[in-house]
């Protein structure tokens, strides 16, 4: 591959994957709603975080085309969450006394 | 005369880093997270701290405007995925098309919010007024995160509002097409961005019960 190729390499997803993410994540947001009513104690909000970061986990990875990028945006993202989540852990071994 | 020819030379390449594009606006991204992750946290020690409170207070909250906004929000990622797509398959007409339904989706989102927000002033609902300053420290904090939380993930809808239009106008001058696309690519991060936000904050404020 030359240099000029790589510059404007193609990373396209079809039409249809988009059509079955979008699919998932209605499914998904109706399964969100319908188990809000549902009391599960404590479980209810961890429940419905776990939904969302499967939502999130979707929209990254084909709508952000993060699946097809190079590996390095991979990488960034990763790091980014990892940071972010070290915060909330620090936060609530102050907060909950964990 | 080396010179001109190296200027000559110079002008014929075309300098484009796509790769360093896309970079520099994930980074960006990243940005956003911290900005929103702040207010996350608050959310968090406050809801933590105020459990009951909450509970309460969500329950003025409209579940099914807010579903249906959620849903509206996320159709209207899928139309942006899928006019990026329709650009790289040389479909020019068919990318603005789905732009153009991305920002009229996104139109009824703030629609939607304006219902929303007045109907809870019109009950005297909003941060500083006597009916819910009269109510439980969580009550208040609860309406005072609601009002700053959605209220600055709408600012971020409307940019992005103006952001697509100007994609779309740059698609019909042929600026953005087939072969340099990076600008919309852009454009779709920033909105896919904004969609993860309500992502999250759909069931933090509507849905506990």
């Amino acid at each position: 591959m030359s240099k000029l190729e790589e510059h404007t390499e193609q990373h396209t997803h079809s039409y249809s994957i988009y059509i079955l993410v979008w699919l998932a994540l209605m499914i998904l947001t109706g399964v969100t709603v319908a188990v809000a009513g549902i009391n599960f104690g404590t479980f209810t909000i961890a429940t419905a975080l776990l939904i969302a970061s499967v939502k999130t986990y979707l929209v990254l990875s084909i709508f952000m085309h993060l699946r097809i990028e190079q590996r390095v945006f991979r990488v960034f993202v990763f790091v980014a969450f990892l940071f972010f989540l070290i915060s909330i852990v620090l936060l609530f071994s102050d907060y909950s006394f964990l | 005369m080396s010179i001109i020819a190296h200027e000559h030379a110079a002008e014929s390449h075309v300098h484009r880093d796509d790769v360093g594009s896309r970079m520099g606006m994930w980074l960006f991204l990243f940005t956003e997270l911290i900005l929103f992750g702040g207010m996350f946290f608050l959310y968090a020690v406050y809801r933590f701290m105020h459990q009951e409170d909450f509970h309460v207070a969500a329950k003025e909250l409209n579940t099914i405007i807010g579903t249906f906004n959620t849903a509206l929000l996320l159709t209207s990622s899928l139309t942006m995925a899928l006019s990026i797509t329709a650009i790289q398959k040389r479909n020019r007409n068919l990318s603005i098309f789905f732009q153009v339904i991305t920002i009229i989706l996104a139109l009824g989102f703030m629609v939607n919010k304006y219902f929303e927000w007045t109907s809870k002033i019109h009950h005297g609902i909003f941060p500083g007024s006597e009916e819910l300053l009269a109510q439980n420290s969580g009550q208040i904090l609860f309406f005072g995160l609601y009002y700053v939380m959605t209220g600055l993930h709408g600012l971020h809808v409307l940019i992005g509002m103006v952001l697509i239009a100007v994609m779309t106008r740059l698609t019909k001058r042929g600026v953005i097409n087939a072969d340099s696309y990076v600008k919309l690519e852009a454009a779709g991060l920033y909105w896919h961005l904004v969609d993860i936000i309500w992502i999250f904050l759909f069931p933090l404020f509507y849905l506990i019960t």
